[in-house]
């Protein structure tokens, strides 16, 4: 397998990449010591700042650093244009999917999707039906998780249109590189990643409820004890706005307010990292404690945006992926630039016999999963696993998907026996209001196990600094 | 501003101002165990240096409730340490650090950076260590990093609410730590009347000075022996002195006007009747009423206007 990874920063011959050779020469010339020390100069300024993730399952929700890697991962400026154009269509299709499907619901009428696919899905919001959000946007924030396999083409491994994380650390990454190495940016021309935030509050303002000249718009998080928290509170900081939780607002007369210490004050734009479930205790689960009672009928008034809108889970679930290169063909006519990996649906019978014999060199998923939980990477399992795997499917089929393992591109990466390959994949963020943007990059996650392709942070993976070359 | 935020913020100063005061009063009750103290009557324990903080804090009781025994290691596991006891440095800086992460869009990313290496440091502390490096060093440290966190808010924070919560917060907990240490003293160090005005009399009162920063200030001031009622004036009632009752009572009175609108006024009034007792004050009527009753009254009222200030911006009544 090892002969046919491809790998960012070196041809197989070993010879450096063009867009790697500014850094293979810093690299070279740059004494070990000197690397050794800025790399503990990292992971002391990363404990310092608290950029930290609690771990659900772990005891007391202890914080934990996720490790950050030195050396970037560089994208030719090219690719780069291939992938923002790629990335632009993709999420404008799936905006104009969901807004379809809690309208017309032409796409189920013209049988491109199995209507039950959609209105049986528990994603599905059917309280969505028929209401008009601002710009008929419903996922404002997307990211995609982007992979490079065999002989370096990008795939699209998973859409993220519920609340995907992982934009601070794309920025606080950049900024740790540059305080690190300097000279690294002084001699290359490296885009910016910095405007996020601003970018970011633009495009939320721009989805305010119409007739509000001056949006007010906060972040809704969960509270400290979200593994994500640090983002929220991150993300509200950079752009200059409240971050709340649900005991901090209040809805009156359909309108949503917060409680301040001079009193009531209208919010306007929610960008809410809490999920669908727990948002309002009287429209949804009644035991959520995060919530605010009210907020739902606010939303429905169109007195309040939600960011993302309620219900894009259903776009981003395993079993509509398959269809998602089709849906750019029947709302846009265009042919999709960036490539789905390929798919077997399990509830299928078909492939479901082809794969349940394979599952040793499957990745098997579950349609509703998120954050690398409950799936299965055949190749690294053991027996034991893979069999247990096995009966968990053929009781329900139709709750996992697989696809091929695929051999994702590897990226150098600093290890206990020094600079080693690693699998990385890239997750860059949409955003989607007026128009649709994103800044140059994204995440980029390393799978810090040899041989590993799971890069979850949740399981253990790290992060690198993403470069997008400007020529 | 959030209520909630206000809150964090306000609590987060509290529990700052309060590590930094405990480790005053265990510094100076350090430097009193070391000196010969015979002048009190042997075997009252709660005349010994170790029962002072104790009392200071109104911890008495948990105290013997979890220790049993009065020494100067148990005092300083339960003060310094001890993750039960809430006023403890330990949980003091948690508490602070939990309350700056919880609004740390509310703060300079330098102030919570500094607040959140603090607590990296303290975590790591144990009684083996402390001693090892000595207790006066740790104490100092600890001082120091209150020290560093307000110069860190002084020096970067935009003078926007948060930074007037933040302000009344150190200074309503200033203000009753300083009482308290006062009070003490007043209590439970007086030596036999014979030795009033004596040697161990002079340790005592000195050292109470040193505590709250206030001894070479005093000799700056009066250029002469010490005596209970410059004390007194000069923790109490006079204004350029930065941790005295007076000095706090102006910065809470000018930092409520701030915060305070039509639905506050309440606030404001108690604090300006605090902040006019202490400003048209005069030391003699202190001395005749006598200095404990005049503090006991004092705590009272800083306590209800706390509570005042709780019930008027940071548990919101709406």
């Amino acid at each position: 397998m090892s002969d046919a990874l491809y790998d960012e920063m070196q041809y197989p011959g070993g010879e450096v990449r063009d867009h790697y050779q500014g850094f293979a020469d810093w690299l070279q010339r740059t004494p070990a010591d000197k690397i050794v020390q800025k790399r503990e100069e990292a992971v002391r300024a990363f404990h310092r700042v608290g950029i930290t993730f609690a771990v659900y399952g772990d005891d007391g929700g202890t914080e934990r650093l996720i490790p950050f890697d030195i050396v970037p991962r560089i994208i030719p400026a090219v690719e780069w244009q291939m992938l923002e154009q790629g990335l632009k269509q993709r999420v404008r299709a799936l905006n104009l999917f969901l807004k379809d499907i809690y309208h017309e619901q032409s796409i189920l009428k013209a049988r491109i999707i199995p209507p039950e696919r959609v209105l049986a899905n528990s994603q599905y919001r059917r309280e969505m039906e028929g209401m008009e959000v601002p710009g008929g946007i419903y996922a404002h924030m997307a990211g995609v998780d982007i992979v490079r396999a065999g002989r370096g083409e990008y795939y699209v491994l998973e859409d993220n249109l519920r609340v995907p994380s992982g934009v601070s650390y794309m920025l606080e990454n950049r900024k740790m590189m540059m305080r690190l190495f300097p000279e690294l940016f002084a001699t290359q021309a490296i885009k910016p990643v910095e405007h996020y935030p601003d970018l970011l509050l633009e495009n939320l303002r721009g989805v305010a409820p119409a007739g509000e000249e001056q949006p007010e718009v906060a972040v809704l998080t969960p509270g400290a004890y979200n593994s994500a928290y640090f983002e929220h509170a991150f993300l509200a900081q950079q752009m200059g706005v409240e971050l709340v939780e649900g005991q901090d607002l209040f809805v009156q007369n359909d309108a949503v307010y917060m409680r301040t210490t001079r009193g009531p004050q209208r919010v306007h734009v929610l960008y809410r990292r809490v999920d669908d479930d727990f948002l309002d205790p009287l429209a949804f689960r009644p035991d959520s404690m995060l919530g605010v009672p009210g907020l739902f009928g606010a939303y429905r008034a169109g007195k309040v945006t939600l960011a993302n809108a309620i219900g894009t889970g259903v776009a981003d679930d395993k079993s509509i992926y398959p269809f998602v290169p089709e849906l750019i063909r029947f709302y846009l006519t265009e042919e999709p630039i960036l490539n789905n990996v390929p798919t077997w649906q399990l509830r299928r019978p078909d492939d479901l016999a082809y794969c349940v014999d394979r599952l040793a060199e499957l990745v098997i998923k579950e349609v509703h999963g998120a954050g690398g939980y409950g799936m299965l990477v055949g190749p690294a399992a053991t027996s034991g696993e893979i069999e247990a795997f096995r009966a968990r499917i053929l009781a329900q089929p139709d709750k996992y998907i697989a696809q091929p393992t695929l051999a994702l591109s590897t990226c150098p990466t600093f290890t206990a026996s020094g600079l080693a390959p690693r699998h990385i994949d890239l997750r860059p963020y949409v955003l989607s209001g007026k128009t649709v943007n994103l800044v140059p990059g994204g995440l980029t996650r390393v799978a810090l196990r040899e041989g590993s392709l799971v890069v979850n942070s949740s399981q253990g993976g790290g992060t690198k600094d993403t470069w997008v070359m400007a020529h | 501003m959030l209520c909630r935020t206000a809150n964090e913020l306000y609590w987060m100063a509290r529990h700052i101002e309060r590590a930094e005061n405990t480790a005053r009063l265990l510094d100076v009750t350090y430097r009193m165990s070391l000196l010969p103290y015979d002048a009190i009557e042997p075997g009252l324990a709660w005349a010994e240096p170790w029962a002072v903080p104790l009392i200071t804090s109104g911890l008495a009781t948990s105290f013997y409730e979890r220790f049993g025994q009065l020494s100067a290691e148990n005092v300083l596991r339960f003060m310094v340490l001890d993750a039960e006891n809430a006023s403890s440095i330990y949980c003091c800086l948690r508490g602070a650090r939990e309350s700056a992460r919880s609004v740390r869009g509310a703060i300079t990313s330098e102030m919570y950076e500094d607040l959140n290496s603090a607590w990296l440091d303290m975590r790591r502390q144990d009684y083996d260590r402390i001693q090892l490096a000595g207790v006066s060093e740790f104490l100092e440290w600890v001082k120091m990093r209150s020290h560093l966190f307000r110069g860190v808010t002084f020096g970067t924070m935009l003078r926007d609410e948060a930074y007037h919560f933040i302000r009344l917060g150190t200074h309503v907990e200033r203000a009753d730590n300083t009482a308290r240490i006062l009070d003490v003293k007043y209590h439970t160090l007086l030596p036999s009347a014979a030795d009033v005005g004596g040697a161990v009399d002079y340790y005592q009162w000195s050292a109470l000075l040193r505590s709250v920063s206030g001894f070479e200030s005093y000799r700056k001031i009066y250029s002469d022996v010490i005596t209970p009622r410059r004390v007194a004036e000069l923790l109490v009632l006079r204004e350029d002195m930065p941790r005295s009752l007076h000095a706090c009572l102006n910065l809470i009175h000018d930092t409520l006007e701030v915060l305070c609108d039509a639905g506050s006024r309440e606030v404001e009034r108690q604090a300006g009747e605090l902040h006019a007792r202490l400003h048209y004050g005069k030391t003699d009527d202190i001395i005749k009423l006598g200095l404990h009753e005049y503090l006991m009254e004092f705590l009272d009222r800083i306590s209800a206007l706390g509570d005042e200030i709780n019930t008027h911006f940071l548990v919101p009544n709406y």
